[in-house]
């Protein structure tokens, strides 16, 4: 297991310096760092100096992946690719253009995101698969088609329009909590609970008939014949083997985004104003602040890749039959 | 009015698009399975009603797809003979069936149906003085008096144009019933009790009804539109259902060219990574295992981000406005599916791994025919069901994606006229009171529409062609 662990690591290098090079030549081979120069102070205060400052005042002076003007190692060390890029891979994700530590403030965002993204998965997790085993059980009823008929609507429905709904009627219309906005300690939970009932709203109808689907296509397995057979109730059959056996595909799907919610939701978090990871790339992408974007795609696949292993591993948890070596 | 025809690249692209979709259907009559499996999807009524729905948002997608520019009309003082100048404003032929709707701005938000702004404005009075008063519309309910009611007005209205609407849709069903009336050699009015009874092989009085309500509904807007503004208007005072229907095109264009535009590698490279194997597979594995481990919303963001930069540094590249809006849309196609070929292509490896070892590729191999050929005859053919299905399964996500990222601000031109800026726009007068519901409703309705169309169309193409659900 430890070896194979060592191993998966390993080949998650040489993806991550691809993703180190791709960003790289989006943010620097595309668009020379001259353009955006020009770009960032406006055409009009774009003089040759102006230019030539602000890409010092950035560290964006060097050359791409060959330093001449230094000797040795620095010839290659030296430059834009590795200070800027592969440095990443030490957690070095420079300053932002507001002039903050990016790696600190990826640090104190982090928990708001969490604290909206992890109740917001499980609760969704929880709920789905159980109105999912429910129209399985109902299964060629008319309750069961109105229940698809229902996901499939909801699943043409956009998010956004859940939060602004969601926020118009319980927020404005009921007045039962805050529009938006955050705060930190036991206060947090006001501002929490409409977030989180959103992102399981919105995902119910996608997330359920995926899981009818997976549901289905157990039951029609002999075990589950056997199970009836002994006398079991439906729902035993249900919640306790088809459940149990339904795993595999469910955690395929499910543990690879566990990682990645540390990330955030965009929406959710610009919407509600939650200071959140989220909300950070989005003002970043808007503020066309380069550095916090491409920090942001490193830690996003970095965050991906621990979730494939992660998904490998929970395959040995959930079926003795998956060894890892 | 002299014109010069204007050819957008998402223009060009979409022509091509309808030319595959024929050169398709010509190709799909000929083979028997492949006609059975359509058959398949036309018994469903849902997938019949949604076909029609999306047949007539297509059909408004494609008027709006023949752009031109209008010539200005000339100057006074200029002399006659001298080459004619067109505005720079690029309208496409939607523009010009709508010209009333186009034209006829008020000045800010007003409601549906409304006789009066939205908000009260300051004025000054005739015998001196200011007041606060509702100012009356420009162009919205001016053929009434002051007496009249809207509401009068505009049932009787209603009710007029359900005649139209009516007579249209019995031709669509007498059409329809000749054509079962040939098929099962039956009089007209049996076959017409066919259809009604929901008897008819294909189902035909799911698309009578979809056509009859549509047909209503286009009947309403033909009569009140042009003198009202039926779903109100929005912040600079243009009427929401224009931009509602300009809205329909951008999200037509984002479903289908992002796939377009990305098929040709997800197959290229899906089907030599499976059936060469070797070095091949290694590097195609790794390209995609790449591009899918980083998040889609940023790696888009990332592209968007370099995209828009070049377009702001080379303005000479385009002429109008319209194109520089266009090159973005398209680009943001091509982003989109550089992002996401990464499954179709996941899957397309793991089904040619499959069929490789099967004993007519064996045989084929064995004869000594090349691998081009194999790939091409023997391969691809048994592959396209999956590309299909996801061709048609991506449609709806992608038109969902549109407005997220145009919320983001990594979507389409803030001057493209989109689902995602129209939400974009009314988000922002969300804390109003009383709120600007309409331009949300408006938005929604059209959207849900078009993507539960494009849901239902799309399960019954999957279970229709998926031999596993067969």
């Amino acid at each position: 297991m430890f070896a194979y662990l060592l191993r998966r690591l390993g080949y998650a290098i040489p993806i991550l310096l691809g993703v180190n090079l791709l960003t790289f030549l989006l943010f620097f081979v595309v668009n020379s760092p001259d353009d955006m120069a020009r770009m960032q102070l406006g055409a009009k205060y774009a003089g040759p100096e102006a230019v030539e400052r602000w890409k010092v005042e950035r560290g964006y002076d060097k050359p791409m992946f060959v330093n001449a003007a230094q000797s040795g190692g620095a010839q290659f060390t030296d430059t834009l690719f590795v200070t800027k890029s592969l440095s990443m891979f030490t957690f070095e994700f420079g300053r932002a253009d507001d002039g903050r530590d990016i790696a600190q403030e990826i640090r104190a965002r982090m928990g708001p995101s969490l604290a909206i993204a992890l109740p917001g998965f499980l609760l969704s997790l929880v709920v789905t698969i159980t109105l999912a085993l429910l129209l399985v059980f109902f299964r060629a009823t008319a309750l069961d088609f109105w229940g698809v008929v229902l996901c499939v609507v909801m699943m043409s429905i956009s998010s956004m329009f859940y939060i602004i709904g969601g926020q118009w009627l319980v927020a404005k219309v009921w007045r039962l909590v805050p529009v938006s906005g955050y705060a930190g300690g036991i206060d947090a939970m006001r501002f929490l609970v409409l977030p989180v009932l959103i992102s399981v709203v919105g995902g119910l109808g996608a997330g359920t008939r995926w899981y009818r689907t997976i549901f289905l296509e157990e039951i029609s397995r002999d075990y589950v014949r056997t199970a009836r057979a002994k006398g079991l109730s439906e729902l035993a059959v249900l919640f306790r083997h088809v459940l149990k056996n339904a795993l595999i595909p469910i955690l395929t799907g499910v543990v690879v985004v566990i990682p990645a919610l540390f990330m955030g939701s965009l929406l959710i978090e610009s919407f509600f104003a939650v200071p959140g990871l989220g909300s950070y790339t989005i003002e970043a992408i808007r503020a066309q602040d380069f550095a916090v974007v491409r920090a942001m795609v490193f830690i996003g696949s970095m965050l991906y890749i621990v979730g494939l292993v992660l998904t490998d591993i929970s395959y040995t948890l959930v079926d003795p039959r998956v060894r890892l070596g | 009015m002299n014109i010069q025809p204007v050819l957008l690249w998402t223009d060009v692209l979409i022509f091509v698009l309808i030319a595959c979709a024929f050169a398709l259907t010509l190709h799909a009559r000929q083979r028997p399975p492949l006609r059975e499996a359509w058959r398949r999807v036309g018994q469903q009524p849902a997938a019949m009603a949604a076909a029609t729905l999306l047949l007539c948002f297509a059909v408004v997608g494609i008027l709006d797809s023949f752009h031109y520019r209008a010539q200005l009309p000339q100057a006074p003082g200029q002399e006659a003979g001298k080459a004619a100048v067109y505005s720079t404003e690029v309208l496409s032929a939607l523009d010009t069936l709508l010209e009333p709707l186009r034209r006829d701005t008020e000045k800010t938000y007003s409601e549906p149906f409304a006789r009066t702004l939205f908000q009260r404005e300051t004025i000054e009075l005739a015998e001196g003085g200011q007041a606060r008063v509702y100012p009356p519309l420009e162009h919205g309910a001016r053929h009434l008096g002051a007496e009249d009611s809207v509401a009068a007005d505009v049932v009787a209205r209603l009710a007029v144009a359900l005649i139209p609407a009516l007579l249209f849709t019995v031709g669509v069903g007498m059409v329809l019933a000749l054509g079962v009336a040939r098929g099962r050699r039956c009089t007209l009015p049996e076959a017409a009790c066919f259809i009604l009874r929901g008897q008819t092989a294909l189902a035909w009085r799911a698309v009578l009804v979809v056509t009859g309500g549509v047909a209503v509904l286009v009947a309403w807007a033909v009569e009140l539109a042009p003198l009202y503004h039926v779903l109100g208007t929005d912040k600079v005072g243009q009427d929401i259902l224009y931009l509602s229907l300009k809205s329909i095109r951008t999200g037509l264009v984002i479903g289908t060219l992002t796939t377009l535009v990305m098929m040709p590698f997800a197959v290229a490279f899906g089907i030599a990574a499976g059936y060469l194997g070797g070095w091949v597979d290694d590097v195609i594995q790794y390209l995609y295992t790449v591009l899918n481990s980083i998040p889609s919303v940023l790696l888009i963001a990332a592209a968007v981000l370099m995209m828009q930069v070049v377009i702001d540094i080379h303005p000479q590249w385009f002429e109008t406005a319209a194109q520089r809006a266009d090159a973005r849309l398209l680009a943001l196609c091509v982003i989109l599916g550089i992002t996401s070929w990464t499954g179709l292509c996941r899957l397309l490896r793991g089904e040619t791994l499959k069929l490789r070892e099967l004993e007519y590729v064996q045989a084929a191999r064995a004869f000594g025919v090349s691998t081009v050929t194999i790939l091409r005859r023997h391969i691809l053919p048994n592959v396209m069901h999956i590309v299909l299905i996801t061709v048609v399964m991506d449609f709806s996500g992608l038109v969902l994606a549109e407005a997220v990222l145009s919320y983001v601000g990594i979507g389409v031109d803030p001057g493209t006229i989109s689902f995602g800026t129209m939400i974009n726009m009314a988000r922002a007068e969300l804390a109003r009171e009383p709120m600007v519901w309409w331009s949300l409703a408006a938005a929604f309705v059209f959207m849900v529409t078009m993507v539960l169309a494009a849901n239902l169309l799309a399960d019954a193409v999957r279970d229709a062609f998926d031999p596993r659900r067969a």
